[in-house]
This record gives C-alpha cells, structure tokens and sequence, in this order.
C-alpha cells in the first residue's frame, strides 16, 4: 500500500446487473465498498431475470415460473443497494484498457478510472446457421423468451421450438403456459440422450424433476416431441412458412409461422479480453474462455470474473460465483472477508460443476453441422457470407487460423463482430482444416464491444475517478 | 402480416408512431421491435442482398435489428423504447 | 525434428514486401523460402488503412511508386484476386490558405513525375464533391490514385507465392542469420536450419535486429495507426480521402463501409499488438461525422490497429546491405507502404537477379544512418546530433 487510504482509492466497477453482478455488488456493499455498477438494459436482473418495461397484469409467478422467488429476491435485493452504489443502467461498456473504462450513456462517453473489475457480462444464444435462419420469425430461444417475458408477446402465432439445452424445454413449456400455440419441439440431440439426466438426479433433483414434468405438460398438451432431429430446413419467401427435417431417414414437415432456436448458451467475453485476460479453450463449452480461479479472478490481477460470461454454468451458478468473486476481490484489498463462505460458495459452484456434465451430456452438440452445412447457407448474418465463401476462402488463402479467416473472408467483421457467426466460423474452419477446434485460435475482440455513433461526444469530465 | 402476436398489454395507452409512412400505434411499454413487428413482418432490408430481416436475439447481442427514421438517425430495435411520433423506415436497406 | 533447407534466397518477413519479392524471385526461377514469425500479412501490411496513393510522397520515392502503380490494375493476373483494388482517385484536402499552398507547391515540385495533379478550389470542390462538409478550402486531386482491401493484398501475394513454389514458413520466427561461406545460415523456430545465397530483409517493424546483426543499426522505430470502420452505408464518398498537415483520411470501400483514420493507438503488453485509444477513436470518429455530413447518423462497429516500423526521415530503407554482399534490406515505410509494395518487390527481385535496378532507391539506402551510428557506436560524446542525414 502506498498511503492511500481505502476510501481514496477509485470504486470497484461491476459491469453487468444480472444474478453475477447483483450478488456481487450486495458483497461489497456489505463490505463497506461502493462499487459502480453498469448495465446495458434499463433495470437489473440480466436476461434470465429481466423485468417489463412497464408493469401488464402479470405476476412474477407467471413471467418466472418456479424461478419467481429468486427473481424477486435478486430484485429486492439489489433495490436495497440503492444509494450505496452508483448504478448506471443503460450504459454501455465500449472499451477497456489501462485501468480505465469508457462508458456510453446516452450519446455521451464517460471515462472511468476503476479499482478492481467485476465481470458478470453473462450469456447469449449459441447457435448454428441452418438454411433460412434468417428468415422474419426466426427468433433465438433467448429472443422468444424475451419478447414473451418482457414484452408479452408470442413470436408467432404457430411457433416449432429448436435445438438443444434446457432453455428449449422451458421456453416451449413458458409458451404453452402463456396460451400461445406451440407446434412441436425438435430436439437436435436422441432422445438416448436424455438418459444422462438420470445421472443428474442426486445431484440436483428438484431441476431434473422440474424438467420432467415440463416435459410431460407440453406432452400431456398434445405438443409433438421429436428427438435426433437433423438437416433442419427453415422455409418461406419473406417469412417462416414452415419447418423441415430429416429423423431416423424419414422427411418430415410442419407449417409454422414462427421458431425459436438455440443450442445453449456461449459467454460473452469481448470485455475480458479487453482487460487482456488470458483465455484457455473449455472442452465442455467449446470455446475458448477467461481463465479463471475457483474464486473467479482472471490472469489479470484485480480483475474478476463471475457468471455465465466465464463460461456456462446458468443463473444459480451466476448468483453464488458473482458472491465468490467479490470475496475475492475483498481478500485481495486486504479487507476482512468471509473465508467459510467462500468455501461454501465453491463447493456449491463445484456441484453445479458436474451437473452442468450432465446437461452437456443430455444436450449434446451437433457433432456433424460442420460437415453437413450446405455451401449456399448463409453463415455470417450480418456480412451475409455463405458457408461456400468460406470454405473457398479458406482453399484459397491455405487459413487454418480463426482470425486469419476473418482477415479473408470478412466473418465476423460485421455489426455483430462474431457473437452470432463465431462459433460456426471456428467449427468450420476445424472441420475444414481437419483440426481440433481447439487448435484453430479465438477471435480477438476489438472495440468498440457493440457499435456506438460516430457523434459519441467526449464527456466534460473525461476521467471520473469516482470517490 | 405481424410477426409477434400480444398477449397482453393491449388496453395499455397507445403511442401513435409511423412505419413507412403510415400511421400506427404501439403501447405503453413497447421497445421499437414490438411496436413495428405487431405492425409488419421485417424491421429492415440486409444490405448486401436485400432480404428481410426481423431481429434474431431480441438482446442487444446480435445487432440484427438496426432500423432508420426518417431522419437519417439510426437505432438498434430491441434495446430501445418507444416513443411518440417515430417515424420508422424499414424499406431502406442502408444507413445513409 | 530439426529440418534443414536450402534456397537461393531466404526472405525474413512475409508482409507485402517480403512475399511480393517471392512471388517475383520465384517466378525468375529462384528457389524461395519466405518467413514468417506468425502469419504472412498480419502485420502492418495486412491492417493498414488500405490508401494507395503516391500523391503526397517524397519526391524521391515517386519513381518507386510510378513502378508499383503499373502493378496494382494487374492484381488478378498476377496473384488471382483484384484485393478489392479501386481507381476511385485521392483527394487531398486543404483546410486553410497555408494547407492550400502546400498542396500547390507540391504540386509544382512533382509536375514532372506524372501523377497528373489537379488543383481543385473551393468552388469546383463544392460542385464535385459536395458530399465534404464545412471548413475545407480546396484540394489538390490524383485521379490515378485509389484504394484496395490490405487483407487480402497482403495474404493474397503470400497465397500466390506458395502456388508459384515458394516455401512459406509461417510461425516460423528467424532466430539468427550469419554469414556463412559464400551465403547465410539461418535459423529458426521449430529447429529449421536454413541455408541461402542471399537473404531479404523485409521484417517490418521487427527488422532492425537483423540490420544490426550485420553492423548496420537502424533508428527503426514503431508507430500504430488508429482505425474506424463503420457499419454499411449508401454512398457517402467516391474518393479515397486524405488532408494536408495530416488528420484524418476516410475511404468507403465497394461494399459501403467508411474507413477512417488518424490519430496513433497504443501498443498493448505486447508491443506486437496494439489498439486504438478511446477518445483517439472518438476524435477519428467526431472528425469523420463533421467533415462527412452523410457519416452523421452512422455507427462505428469496429477498430483497428496494426504495427509499423518507422524510420525518422519518413523515407523506407531499401537496398543491398553496405557490410555484407548477398543481404537486401526494405523496411521501415513509415505507414506508406502499401501503395509501393508490390513495386519493391519488384526492385527486390531486381537486385538479387542483377546486383542492381534501374529504379532509383539511392535515397533509400541504409548508408544514410551509418554517420549517426558509427558516432553512437563510438560511445562517448556521440548521439548530439540526432537528425538523420538525408
């Protein structure tokens, strides 16, 4: 310590409102720290958690289901906080570097010299390009939630649910719940599959069950549940028309005029590699990912990350590593901290470990998209490249090298800058080059982390060493 | 055709807006996606072939769903409020 | 495993320069080995800003220059892609009176060299150009000039290079070179033993450590230019832009994306890599929207750096070695490589095949910083006179 006291020092910043940064700002508020903590959205609770924009009649039973009382009580809890925090929500972390963060909010980019960093950037839909995907109607499973949750709407009035993971089962069941009319469920994964749950069952129970009998409502519902779906066609002129697919060699089709699609969930990591964390690839995600301690502190000292965006683990998990990181982070100051609790902590992130095993297992990864993907289906949605483009460009520029493919063929260059299109990217350019996807490198984030206007205006301040 | 049906939320206060032109209404509590996809079934043209699009993650992640008004101003649909008098374009495939 | 290779002539660096050369070497019939510490036109010449422009060079590089700009409408012919090259001209604009009559003096200086320069007031700016917003007084205009896609130049050469035959050694980091018998030894990364006749040294910012192996140190030093590219846009420019007195320089490629420079990043832990800073890219960015009106609604997606090696003089180092007989150095074009590359190259070739060219390089040689160095060299007293002799 060089003489500054603790109080001098600038706040601790946590950038994310969800489970992770929630439960971590309540840490070191307790603690007697203030942190500032961003979010991009309009009020706390991340995605899993998010609130209306406006209230609509329904309770937090009907938007949450089982989840509702947590949802509240991260709700609640981070409310408390108010006024022993600076909370910017709306805010927009764009860049990163030297100890210090540029923020957006509303148009303007604030500077922001941090003691310590908190990431809890959380989660977005994996998925792979499928010919049609980018169809009107084609929402991922998050989007479909979302607008259901949030918004109160269905994103069809005849909607097929795709892919793989929990989330598939519980926004189709969400949907079901809500009156909305869900066509069928198509489960990329066999349906043999689904006998690791049992191996699930010791350890969390109550989840496996849950999952059960939402399986059998959408049955009891007379909604079709098809397993090892594959060669997935998306039709339609303007809009969704209809569904194809290909089970057990039999072609079948469905009209619907909406789907929801994904296949888990990938981290969002742009702000820690930024921060110049240092990633290692995870074999259960794949992809590659911040290395991270059992307590969540990165390659990086004083940085910390907690949550789906260190690598999927879902929201219970988010809720206890946000608590562990910020213990951390305490211990790490020199501050008194609760060392049986962060061993509890652990130990429950552990569980939750293996049980994350076993959805992996239950919801497997299509091993052969790579292989199947036809040549004219767009990969890159933004920058509208095909599957062939990128194939051809990796003959002709002899790549076997992520980054050396977004170099030649533009993937991942576009808005979106690889959140949609870098997974495929990278298990194409694998399967191509006949390599592991480990041993094809990772896309380096750039700034700005998401687009910002052109007219972003320097705030007046330009360094807010916050007290 | 609309892409997203309600299901609740339609006695909220209306909030007039236009979509290429013509004159709608969207509800107290709509983001801009809402409010155009109750509406109509895209947000937008792609740039590069000029085909419909509607969004995909309803996020802020996948940047799909930046729409244009008229005034040239630029916003992306699902992270932002409604407000009155918008006046959206979605025949326009290009920022300019 | 150790692997051993024999070439004619082992090149240190896989940017434009480097495989340009090999793709010309190989195509005289040498034997080629270029290499690469990472991958071949990652460096500055795969993220540069993409101008190739010769308007607003020194009068001594134009000759280079006019040699690289046959080159550049031959792309497909020559390495099977065009690298998204357009002839759409190069602006240079003046924001005052002084500017003005720089842009004119330099004008006059070169109307022998046949860039075909126009001088462009602020009347015939507004009726041609009318999409440049407030605060510019005139421009000087290079019809000939243009810009091209650096990604898939650079990669592009190197790609071509390994059909022609030559061996491209990526991840292959030069370890040491020496002078052996008749030629060089060199060696690299992965136990590779390399001999050849003569050695290119075309290693960009990583170059002066093999100049100075041979006795001849370099004030090589590093700069990492700063760009912003936005999202795609109708038309909102048909010129590749640039301004006297520097500032920012904008270019909307084909597929409607505004790229724009200026300003320097920052190198990041590893000097190797940089990235811009957040209020340099918002400069770039409020400079861009203020001088574009049509950019003021768009969005920034992307920034971008890259590591160039600069000399002091802003004039690159090409030429044979004045110590030792077989070694050829071009590097340090101080971010004004591009557009002279694939001419270089050509000149590179040159010298190994002929022991000389008929374009003149002279100003280039590495013997302009032999003065300095040996002072410095001599320790005490040395180093007061900083300025390199041109």
């Amino acid at each position: 310590m060089t003489g500054v006291s603790t109080s001098e020092r600038p706040q601790p910043l946590i950038v994310g409102a969800g489970p992770a940064g929630i439960r971590a700002a309540q840490a070191l508020v307790k603690a007697g720290l203030r942190p500032l903590v961003v979010d991009e959205a309009p009020s706390c609770g991340g995605q899993i958690y998010r609130q209306r924009l406006v209230s609509d009649g329904r309770s937090t039973r009907d938007l949450y289901g089982s989840e509702a009382p947590k949802a509240e009580a991260l709700h609640r809890d981070f409310a408390a906080l108010d006024g022993k925090l600076d909370y910017w929500p709306q805010a927009l972390l764009w860049n990163l570097r030297d100890g210090r963060a540029d923020i957006m909010i509303e148009g303007t980019s604030r500077q922001v010299a941090y003691d310590g960093l908190l990431l809890a950037t959380g989660a977005t839909d994996r998925t792979l390009p499928l010919p049609g995907w980018t169809l009107p109607g084609v929402f991922t499973l998050g989007g479909a939630q979302i607008a259901l949750k949030s918004q109160g709407c269905a994103i069809g009035s005849k909607v097929v649910f795709l892919g793989s993971g929990p989330l598939l089962y519980l926004v189709a069941w969400q949907y079901m719940k809500a009156g909305a009319r869900v066509a069928a469920v198509l489960d990329t994964a066999p349906f043999a599959a689904k006998f690791n749950l049992l191996r699930g069952l010791p350890l969390f129970p109550g989840i496996v069950l849950r999952g059960m009998r939402m399986t059998a409502e959408l049955k009891l519902a007379g909604i079709a549940l098809h397993y090892g779906v594959g060669d997935v066609r998306i039709e339609g002129a303007s809009t969704v028309a209809a569904i194809a697919w290909r089970q057990d060699g039999m072609e079948h089709r469905l009209a619907c005029d909406g789907i929801g699609y994904g296949l888990a969930l990938r981290s969002e990591t742009q702000a820690a590699d930024l921060a110049g964390c240092r990633f290692a690839f995870n074999t259960r995600d794949r992809a590659a990912l911040p290395e991270r301690d059992a307590a969540g502190r990165t390659s990086v000292p004083g940085v910390y990350i907690a949550g789906d965006g260190a690598g999927i683990a879902g929201a219970d998990a988010a809720e206890r590593a946000g608590e562990r990181a910020a213990l951390a982070l305490l211990q790490d100051r020199g501050l008194p901290h609760d060392a049986a609790r962060a061993a509890t902590l652990e130990a429950e992130l552990a569980s939750i470990g293996r049980f994350r095993d076993v959805l992996e297992a239950a919801f497997p990864f299509p091993a052969h998209w790579a292989r199947d993907i036809a040549d004219a289906t767009t990969l890159c949605r933004c920058e509208e490249i095909t599957a062939g483009e990128i194939r051809a460009a990796i003959g002709r520029f002899g790549v076997h090298e992520l980054n050396r493919l977004k170099a030649v063929s533009r993937v991942g260059m576009g808005r979106c800058q690889g959140r949609v299109c870098g997974a495929a990217a990278a298990e194409l350019l694998a399967h191509e080059t006949g390599r592991g996807i480990e041993a094809i490198g990772r896309l380096r984030s750039q700034a700005p982390v998401k687009p910002v206007p052109l007219t972003l205006a320097l705030s007046a301040q330009q360094q807010e060493a916050a007290e | 055709m609309p892409l997203l049906h309600r299901l609740v939320r339609a006695d909220h206060p209306a909030i007039p807006f236009t979509l290429d032109g013509v004159a709608c209404e969207g509800r107290t509590g709509d983001t801009v996606l809402t409010a155009i996809l109750t509406h109509a079934d895209r947000l937008r043209l792609s740039e590069f072939s000029a085909s419909p699009r509607a969004g995909f993650c309803q996020m802020g992640a996948c940047q799909d769903c930046w729409i244009v008004l008229e005034s040239g101003e630029r916003l992306r649909a699902c992270s932002t409020s409604l407000t009155a008098g918008m006046s959206i374009v979605t025949r326009r495939a290009r920022a300019a | 495993m150790s692997q051993r290779l024999s070439v004619d002539v082992a090149i240190i660096g896989g940017g434009l320069v480097g495989s340009s050369a090999a793709l010309a070497l190989r195509g005289m019939g040498f034997s080629v080995a270029l290499l690469d510490k990472g991958y071949c036109g990652a460096q500055a010449s795969g993220v540069n800003y993409g101008g190739v422009r010769r308007q607003g060079r020194p009068v001594e590089q134009l000759p280079l220059s006019q040699r690289a700009h046959a080159v550049w409408p031959r792309l497909r012919a020559l390495i099977g892609i065009d690298g998204e090259f357009l002839r759409s001209g190069h602006l240079k604009l003046a924001r005052n009176e002084d500017d003005m009559a720089s842009l004119e003096t330099y004008a006059e200086a070169v109307a022998e060299e046949g860039l075909g320069l126009e001088l462009i007031g602020h009347n015939g700016l507004r009726e041609r150009f009318g999409w440049i917003g407030d605060g510019v007084v005139g421009a000087c205009f290079c019809a000939g000039d243009g810009h091209a896609n650096p990604r898939l130049v650079s990669t592009g050469f190197a790609a071509a290079a390994r059909r022609a035959g030559v061996e491209v050694l990526e991840n292959t980091a030069v370890e040491g070179v020496t002078r052996d018998g008749e030629g060089f030894a060199l060696e690299a990364a992965g136990n590779l033993t390399l001999r050849s006749r003569f050695v290119v040294n075309s290693a960009g910012a990583w170059a002066a450590p093999f100049a100075e192996s041979f006795g001849e140190p370099a004030p090589l030093s590093r700069i990492y230019p700063s760009m912003v590219v936005t999202e795609p846009m109708e038309q909102v420019m048909s010129v590749n832009i640039g301004m006297e007195g520097g500032g920012i320089y904008a270019r909307q490629v084909e597929r409607g994306n505004v790229v724009v420079g200026g300003e320097r990043a920052l190198p990041l832990a590893d000097p190797d890599f940089s990235r811009p800073r957040g209020d340099g890219a918002i400069a770039i960015m409020n400079n861009a929207a203020a001088l574009f009106p049509g950019l003021r609604h768009a969005q920034a997606i992307r920034f971008w750096s890259g590591t160039e090696g600069a000399m002091p003089d802003r004039n690159p180092v090409i030429g044979p070695s004045l110590t030792t007989p077989g070694l050829i150095h071009a590097f340090g074009f101080t971010g004004a490589g591009f557009q002279i590359a694939p001419g270089v190259g050509e000149v590179l070739a040159e010298l190994v095949r002929d022991g000389e060219t008929q374009t003149p390089i002279a100003a280039f040689s590495i013997g302009r910083f032999r003065e300095i160095s040996a002072r410095t060299d001599a320790g005490s007293g040395a180093g007061q006179n900083q300025e390199p002799q041109h």
